[in-house]
């Protein structure tokens, strides 16, 4: 049985993405936010999902307003990253996992989530950032990646709730995938940010607080949130936080929140990133009460 | 839900201060507007825009409001015409700006003046959640609201002899 392990969130500013292109992590200004994804990426290197599911948007790169799906799962066997104006990002192209994507697609349409599928996709900054801040810059992704875009361009995105509950929907279907696969789900974009309009700057620290609070401990709360209030709290744009539910969603009631990160800003956004572990199986726990009961029988007998 | 109960289409996010929030009537008369900015993803379009941007400007249905702003470059206002930010960016990038120059340019402010402002944390969002300064309550920063529903009906009255007979009921409900 496939199972997801943990979730990740993190923001996907496109400046974090040129600051690596054009080799500036090393200035002050990156430093600060490179260096809260150091543990991150040790996380990952020790964790070694076998797939990774990445919720991003897309930011009229795959997508123009011809065309304006509110789901689109990415079920290619790769995905080559898009000329968003200044050339193709420079990093590996990301190979997907088709046999697992089509599973989550027929399982989650079948579960009323009427997802759009892409057998052929370009992907931008929103999914690559994220992969650069947890893998680094390897000349290959160590993974397959399915790509799961949120329409958050045009109002309205999908609400909180329906984002958690199609997170809910991808971990019945993973969980009913035949292979043995550890799963990882990235929910990306945010936290609190305008970038349009004569209010374009805002941030809401104290907003984006309670919100990484809320994931841990009270995720249903957050997805009662309209999507007013992310626009008036957390800025236009800070709408896409309803991509992070979708991460939540698919994990288990009762999570470990691992690790945290929370700066302002990169550009014009407050880069937050938290990663949350499932707890082991209770399977496991049997197993070992199992194992236990052995060993003391053994030392009954002996 | 609470998300349930809303009516669908009422734009309570107009009354977000300097905020144009793309939906799908905004999508509806910005159609071709976005269009062209997409149509700068191309290096030959961006070229052939630049030696004669009138002319390229033929090419697409635009209002002539709309080609007004685009040759102005006044980028709220193609926002109140029906572009999207994430369209618009591609006019500043094809013009080299970056993302931060234009939402400076957006805010009024200069770039340095910008870039300071969010060093230093940002726009706050206080003083900037409403325009008609209609209480605009969080779900998510909400205090508990047993707090004010509480201390209204007292009126200078005892607090316990008020307060204490409530609790003892609530309690008993519950009880049954």
């Amino acid at each position: 049985m496939a199972r997801i392990v943990a979730g990740i969130a993190c923001s996907h500013v496109p400046a974090i993405g040129a600051a690596i292109d054009n080799k500036r992590t090393g200035e002050p200004y990156w430093t600060r936010v490179f260096s809260g994804f150091e543990k991150s990426k040790e996380w990952m290197a020790k964790t070694r999902p076998d797939v990774v599911i990445c919720v991003y948007n897309d930011h009229a790169s795959a997508f123009s307003v011809d065309v304006i799906p509110t789901f689109a799962l990415g079920c290619a066997a790769e995905f080559p990253p898009a000329d968003e104006g200044w050339g193709p990002r420079p990093v590996p192209v990301v190979k997907g996992h088709p046999e697992l994507a089509s599973h989550i697609a027929q399982s989650v349409i079948l579960d009323e989530f009427d997802l759009t599928i892409c057998n052929k996709m370009e992907v931008d900054h929103g999914l690559t950032v994220p992969l650069n801040l947890m893998f680094g810059s390897p000349r290959e992704w160590p993974c397959p990646v399915i790509p799961l875009a949120v329409n958050v361009v045009q109002y309205p995105p999908p609400t909180s709730h329906r984002c958690f509950m199609l997170g809910r929907a991808i971990r019945k279907a993973v969980e009913s995938y035949p292979g043995d696969l550890r799963v990882v789900v990235f929910g990306t974009g945010g936290m609190s940010h305008q970038i349009s309009g004569p209010r374009a700057g805002l941030i809401n620290s104290k907003f984006d607080k309670a919100f990484l609070d809320n994931l841990t401990k009270d995720p249903q709360k957050l997805a009662r949130i309209p999507h007013v209030e992310f626009m008036r709290e957390a800025g236009a744009e800070g709408i896409e936080m309803v991509m992070w539910l979708v991460m939540r969603g698919a994990l288990d009631t009762r999570i470990d929140e691992v690790y945290r990160f929370y700066t302002v800003p990169a550009s014009n956004t407050a880069v937050g990133h938290i990663i949350l572990e499932n707890r082991a199986k209770k399977a496991a726990g049997k197993v070992k009460r199992a194992a236990a009961r052995a060993g003391s029988a053994v030392r009954r007998s002996n | 839900m609470a998300t349930a109960k809303r009516k669908p289409n009422a734009k309570d996010y107009d009354d977000i201060p300097g905020t144009m929030v793309f939906d799908a009537e905004r999508s509806r008369h910005g159609y071709h507007l976005n269009m062209f900015c997409m149509s700068l993803m191309r290096a030959e379009n961006r070229a052939a825009f630049k030696e004669n941007e009138a002319k390229y400007l033929d090419r697409f249905a635009l209002t002539p409001a709309q080609r007004e702003a685009i040759l102005k470059r006044e980028y709220n206002r193609m926002l109140e015409l029906g572009g999207n930010i994430y369209f618009t960016a591609k006019l500043g990038a094809t013009d080299g700006h970056s993302f931060q120059h234009m939402a400076a340019s957006m805010t009024g402010a200069t770039q340095e003046d910008y870039a300071k402002m969010m060093l230093a944390g940002g726009r706050s969002v206080e003083g900037n959640r409403s325009k008609s300064g209609a209480k605009a309550r969080s779900l998510l920063l909400a205090e508990p609201r047993s707090k004010p529903a509480r201390s209204k009906p007292v009126r200078g009255k005892p607090v316990r002899a008020k307060t204490k007979p409530k609790a003892r009921s609530k309690g008993g409900k519950r009880r049954g």
